[in-house]
């Protein structure tokens, strides 16, 4: 018998959408454990008491798990006394598995868990891109979390530390993948997992990873250390595919979103209907391949661009990732060392530079491109800009030595 | 000893391999090419010719072990028993017979599961916590999500979109919801109400005061106490001073309204990815169903879905027809708040003699 009417919330139960509230009456109505049914029936209470006075009423507090600092988001309610049975209900974050893959027999393992201990409710996944356990009182997220570990998962971060990364599903599904998201995703996570648990950073850092321009991470705007793959040597084109493309759409079609859908003009049309790619100036934005998939392929060298700094609005506005490496290779085990130590690097400087809660981007901003390059020793390149300098109000009195680095660089690359 | 504590494993983030569909794991990296047999489904073709069907399907994203246990019993029947979760929350099943799909898409919708999301649709509203269980929302996301979803549920079924539309919510101005085709997101109207019996004891001042982005938040002793004053001049009502600091109540029942943006997109096709920027404001945050919010957002889905050219996403379209026209066709007033004054506001003004008639 539920404690608490919920009028407001009965309205959400309407409609053809999927109705989380038809999900918590049935944890509070059928559920065998009297525990879950008494949490989900106060926490109804509660939610409904917030559509009523339109607040809301959690607030934070510190719980943790023996030997991590970070990986609960507490959560004690203000309006206890009225809904004691939710009055604890705490979000453990566990890391997904990258790529988000999961067997139904692991997912039915967690669910017996959580069932134990919390409150029967689960979200694949939150904006992090963490597994949200939605609702454990403070006793019972210690014992919760140490079953889980036994069996494989681990907390992600909350607070200033390094984030839960996040990876599309790349290679294991999709043609327009040019990396192994999996694995760079789990080497640049893996290699935090440290600042992961113990938050000792200015602020939140987070890694995200897409295999093409597509970004379907969302990797460049939503993270500090985004991995987008690319390629550098010709896309592919299969004429004849593109033919049967002209054949089954028009030319009309294809000329008109695809052709002039080009951001750099790189495409046209031969006079026999084939496809013409200017290699030089494609700029890797995936449209043709997304209008085209049968017919346009990424090359085979195959690699990555590295923005850095993304980040939602908190405190100076949004800020979109920079480019901080144009390519590189995720081949050998030393590509992936090298930007792995790219990352500490990048971590270290922030880690000293950076004030309290100010995103790496904020402080890139704050003390200028060129000086984080120089703080972690990368050079500078016309790919991190989208144009030089406008204003002519600058010192510039070793322009002679910058001039003579690049001079140094391309002999270099010449002759590597 | 058996009361000592047990040190974590620290294993981080697991190997999806071990998960992962057979079909995924043995063809991992060589697919040659998609297609979209009908909306909610995708054929991915590897190189040596096999076909992968993937059914992907939207739910109440808050999971209860039922529904959780419910998606793995239709896992088991038709997908190998494994499954993904996208970006969007949305769950997807693996099939390598085709003669399966449609069963599993009537199996899905059978118990309330809506199949679709694909390409040129409007995909599952991607969203945070809300009421339920934040320590700062405006407004519930959930709710909202559920009430939206209910009237766009047609969009999500259908391929009726120019492009794609990702729709975002967000309960505070942080926007954790992200950056979206279209985003409704919470706007405070008013400056913090202060709690000064409880600053002192609950606020660590000076951090307060450097969360400010407008250097509006000074100490003040108030009835011999110490704590904080607003300028609320200067203020922004931005509510980037309640998480650190509580007593800054910035949560209002009537004065934190809802905005919606247009225009934000994550992927680098044809243009480089851009921010949403604000259309409508002082929209009522009207639990349980914000009608009013709805309301706008189908009206600017009507309008992209008629003027839009193929392919097109919201930003692109606006870009080509230009902001005038897309308030004439949206009929939404275009205000002064609409004039961007924060940093770089400069580079959104229109320096030139381009005018459409």
């Amino acid at each position: 018998m539920a404690k608490y009417d919920t009028p407001m919330l009965d309205e959400l139960e309407n409609g053809p959408w999927p109705s989380f509230i038809s999900g918590f009456k049935r944890l509070r109505d059928d559920h065998p454990d009297k525990r879950i049914n008494a949490t989900a029936d106060s926490l109804l209470g509660q939610l409904e008491h917030s559509y009523e006075t339109r607040k809301g009423y959690w607030k934070g507090g510190t719980i943790s798990v023996f030997g991590y600092g970070s990986g609960i988001i507490p959560r004690f309610s203000e309006v206890g006394k009225a809904f004691p049975e939710s009055k604890e209900f705490h979000t453990v974050r566990v890391q997904p598995p990258a790529g988000n893959h999961y067997t139904t027999g692991m997912l039915r393992e967690l669910a017996n868990s959580w069932e134990k201990y919390g409150s029967g409710l689960v979200t694949f996944h939150g904006q992090t891109g963490n597994i949200m356990f939605i609702g454990v009182d403070s006793e019972k997220t210690q014992h919760f979390f140490d079953d889980i570990n036994e069996y494989g998962w681990d907390l992600g971060g909350a607070g200033p530390c390094v984030r839960t990364g996040m990876s599309c599903v790349g290679a294991s599904r999709c043609e327009q993948s040019c990396l192994d998201e999996q694995k760079v995703h789990r080497t640049l996570q893996n290699n935090f997992t440290d600042d992961v648990h113990r938050p000792a950073l200015p602020y939140k850092f987070k890694f995200k990873v897409s295999g093409c321009g597509n970004d379907c991470q969302n990797a460049i705007e939503r993270s500090d250390f985004a991995v987008i793959g690319t390629w550098r040597d010709d896309m592919k084109v299969n004429q004849e595919a593109f033919k049967a493309y002209l054949g089954t759409k028009g030319k009309q079609y294809i000329i008109d979103n695809v052709t002039t859908r080009c951001p750099t003009q790189a495409l046209s049309i031969n006079d026999d209907d084939t496809l013409a790619v200017d290699n030089r100036n494609c700029v890797r934005c995936m449209h043709c391949l997304n209008v085209l998939p049968k017919a346009l392929s990424p090359g085979d060298d195959k690699g990555a661009t590295i923005c850095v700094g993304g980040k939602r609005t908190l405190k100076i506005g949004d800020l979109m990732g920079t480019v901080i490496v144009p390519f590189t290779k995720f081949e050998t085990e030393e590509d992936y060392e090298r930007i792995t130590e790219l990352a500490e690097e990048i971590i270290d400087f922030w880690a000293e530079n950076g004030l309290e809660h100010e995103r790496c981007g904020e402080m890139v901003e704050r003390i200028g491109l060129a000086n984080f390059l120089e703080g972690i020793d990368v050079p500078v390149d016309p790919n991190m800009v989208n144009n030089p300098r406008q204003s002519s109000y600058v010192r510039m009195d070793t322009w002679d030595e910058e001039a003579e680095k690049w001079f140094e660089r391309k002999a270099e690359a010449a002759n590597s | 000893m058996s009361d000592a504590p047990r040190p974590p494993i620290e294993s981080g983030c697991p190997d999806g391999f071990q998960y992962m569909h057979p079909m995924m794991r043995k063809h991992y990296g060589n697919w040659d090419y998609h297609e979209d047999p009908q909306p909610g489904v995708l054929k991915h073709v590897t190189k040596s010719g096999e076909a992968l069907y993937t059914v992907k399907a939207g739910t109440q994203r808050i999971l209860d072990v039922y529904t959780l246990r419910l998606l793995c019993d239709i896992g088991d029947e038709f997908a190998d028993g494994h499954v993904h979760f996208t970006i969007r929350s949305n769950i997807e099943y693996m099939l390598s017979d085709e003669s399966r799909v449609q069963p599993l898409i009537d199996k899905l919708e059978s118990h309330g599961f809506v199949v679709g999301g694909t390409r040129n649709s409007v995909a599952m509203i991607s969203h945070t916590q809300g009421w339920l269980h934040c320590d700062i929302p405006g407004t519930d996301a959930s709710g909202v999500v559920k009430s939206m979803m209910d009237e766009l549920i047609g969009e999500f079924k259908n391929w009726n979109m120019p492009n794609r539309v990702h729709l975002t919510t967000s309960c505070c101005q942080i926007n954790c919801g992200g950056q979206g085709d279209i985003a409704i997101n919470v706007q405070h109207t008013k400056p913090p109400k202060i709690n000064h019996d409880l600053v002192a004891n609950v606020c660590e001042r000076p951090s307060v005061v450097a969360r400010c982005p407008v250097a509006a938040i000074r100490p003040a002793m108030v009835d011999g106490k110490p704590s904080l004053e607003v300028d609320e001049k200067k203020c922004i009502c931005c509510g980037a001073c309640f998480p650190p600091c509580p007593p800054m109540q910035i949560n209002d029942a009537e004065h934190s309204k809802l905005a919606i943006w247009v225009g934000g997109n994550h992927s680098n096709a044809r243009s480089k990815p851009t921010f949403q920027k604000l259309v409508a404001a002082g929209i009522p945050n009207n639990p349980p169903r914000w009608p009013e919010a709805t309301a706008i957002v189908k009206k600017i889905l009507n309008v992209y879905k008629e003027d839009a050219k193929d392919w097109e996403r919201i930003n692109d379209w606006v870009e080509r027809i230009g902001w005038p026209r897309f308030f004439e066709l949206t009929e939404l007033p275009f205000t002064k708040f609409h004039i961007d004054n924060w940093r770089g506001a400069r580079n959104s003004l229109n320096a030139s003699a381009h005018i459409r008639f």
